[in-house]
């Protein structure tokens, strides 16, 4: 029964994974994967030198660091919100509406964010303007570029990250909110006292689990929005490699980063999986 | 109160930017230029639209994107529920258990990354073919998680029942487990639809011609990477009704007919992927 899903996971998996000593060969496309010549370690003593890679490495960090918490903080709050609605259409029509951005593709978005972020003819930049505030380069200036991208990255996630948080919150047995209020608990005490302890757990297991993400700064969103003025604050691993892997055809060197990303992140993951399993009792399978 | 107004503010947040776009894709190119256009189209007319469908390429690409969407669905949930089935027994009755868990488990941790991905796409000669979309991403852990997740929530007796019977595990899997997982695929199938739908970047690396880019391939090159000006000053000699277009408009256009399905579909599928959701994750 399993074998065409080994098959396959052998295939486009674990012979990536083999093929990974791409970043110890000087790779030219003209010859075989098997004609190659190894070059050792000077792929990686090339990546490291590049003008500006400690630069990318932070960049990348930094988004990530920051869409990983504004995801978490942001979901959960308007879980608590969407929570204490009653009215059950108008909390159903909130909720399609909150989900919209999460079906849309980051292309697809992205020709959206720049339409209504640009300066000159932007709705945003209009409303801004309105209350007169001078017209901000979101996508231009590289200074605010990655405060646009994690605000856009948590606009288009935040609505169903709330999904977690309010199948956590309808688990939480009523008694509790019953003892609250003998108690003499308000809503927004009964919201601080039983709904947010209640919720802790899930949140403390998926931002343990975020740590493997540190490194994922969303690819699909930086290419589609960044462009050379915003590289010194917006260019990432992942947009690196493809630049130096896609673009300019030098398949070894790209590799090494890929590598490099690779031994990290799987650093990262399994720390993330192992604090999980001790905190909250979390096991993938 | 204070929840009503802030979540409806919220709520049209997210809708302004589509209501914005629709109204840029059907306004004149006057009012575009004059940055007049708000929520509400002016000058209204739908010369955007008739330029994109009276480009072939677009219907090409769109093809292109319901084979892989319809082929690439077939394949995943295949694979997926013939990995979560075997994977949600107990070690006791699958013996191998463990080992695949762990084989599985390494594809989740470690990646060998876009450029030998690419090579191994290439040396098996999948470049430019419809393949190349489907099978390096057909299986996505995450819903075999979600299926095993489901798989483990149904009685075991009515396994042993349907044994007892003289049924095998494939008939016990296809009679039994199947019949009852349906909210669980709903949730599945609809992931695998709007991944394959909205993928655009393996149709860049792996199609050389524009004929073979998917739908939003197809809409990345044009919309990014393309000056939207010039192209229609060039394009205006043979088609007079490029007039009233602006390249904001047809770009606006473009976008919506490229998600047009998407955002049709979506608001009528929530129960099933909401519900999927928390029977498959909260449970495990």
């Amino acid at each position: 029964m399993l074998l065409p899903a080994v098959i396959i996971t052998i295939i486009f998996r674990y012979v990536p994974i083999g093929g990974l000593s791409v970043a110890f060969m000087d790779y030219q496309t003209v010859f075989s994967f098997f004609e190659q010549e190894w070059v050792g370690w000077d792929n990686f003593t090339y990546i490291f030198n590049l003008p500006g890679f400690s630069n990318v490495l932070w960049n990348t960090f930094f988004i990530a660091v920051m869409k990983i918490i504004g995801n978490l903080i942001v979901p959960v709050a308007f879980a608590l919100l969407l929570n204490e609605v009653r009215h059950r259409l108008f909390k159903q029509s909130v909720q399609t509406l909150l989900y919209l951005p999460h079906f849309l593709s980051w292309v697809a978005l992205a020709g959206v964010l720049v339409d209504i972020l640009s300066p000159s003819s932007g709705i945003v930049n209009n409303v801004l303007g309105f209350f007169g505030v001078n017209p901000i380069f979101f996508l231009g200036n590289p200074d605010i570029f990655p405060y646009t991208l994690v605000m856009t990255d948590v606009w288009k996630e935040f609505g169903w990250g709330t999904i977690i948080y309010l199948a956590a919150i309808t688990t939480i047995d009523p008694t509790q909110y019953e003892a609250a209020v003998i108690d003499g608990a308000g809503r927004w005490k009964q919201t601080l006292h039983v709904t947010l302890p209640a919720l802790a757990p899930v949140i403390i297991l998926l931002t343990v689990l975020g740590i493997g993400n540190v490194l994922q700064a969303g690819f699909d969103q930086v290419y589609n929005l960044y462009s050379p003025q915003v590289y010194s604050t917006g260019d990432i691993i992942d947009t690196l490699v493809y630049r130096i892997g896609v673009v300019d055809v030098q398949f070894g060197p790209a590799a090494a980063i890929g590598f490099f990303k690779s031994v990290v992140s799987f650093l990262l993951i399994v720390t993330g999986y192992k604090l999980a399993h001790r905190w909250a009792g979390y096991r993938v399978f | 109160m204070f929840n009503f107004i802030i979540l409806t503010f919220v709520a049209f947040l997210c809708l302004l930017p589509i209501l914005n776009l629709v109204a840029v894709s059907f306004s004149s190119r006057s009012v575009v230029e004059a940055n007049q256009v708000g929520l509400w189209p002016k000058g209204f007319n739908i010369s955007a639209y008739e330029f994109i469908f009276s480009n072939s390429q677009f219907f090409k690409s769109l093809w292109v994107t319901v084979q892989r969407t319809v082929l690439g669905l077939l394949v995943e949930l295949s694979l997926t529920i013939l990995v979560a089935y075997p994977l949600s027994k107990s070690n006791k009755i699958f013996r191998l258990r463990s080992f695949y868990v762990w084989f599985f488990m390494v594809t989740m941790v470690f990646h060998g990354g876009l450029i030998p991905t690419y090579l191994v796409v290439n040396e098996l000669h999948l470049v430019n073919s419809i393949w190349a979309l489907i099978l390096p991403e057909a299986i996505v852990m995450f819903n075999v998680l979600l299926m095993l997740n489901f798989f483990r929530a149904i009685p075991r007796e009515l396994e042993e029942a349907a044994l007892m019977d003289g049924a095998g595990w494939f008939v016990t899997l296809t009679r039994v487990y199947l019949p009852l997982s349906l909210p669980s695929l709903a949730t599945i199938t609809l992931f695998v639809l709007v991944r394959h739908w909205n993928s655009w970047f393996d149709g860049l690396i792996y199609m050389n011609m524009p004929d073979q880019y998917p739908l939003m391939t197809y809409l990345q090159t044009m919309v990014l990477n393309l000056d939207l000006s010039q192209l229609s000053s060039t394009m205006l000699a043979n088609n007079p009704s490029m007039l009233e277009i602006t390249g904001r408009s047809l770009r606006a256009a473009m976008i919506l007919a490229c998600t047009l399905p998407i955002l049709l579909a979506y608001p009528f599928l929530q129960r099933f992927f909401v519900k999927g959701m928390l029977l498959g994750s909260v449970k495990g």
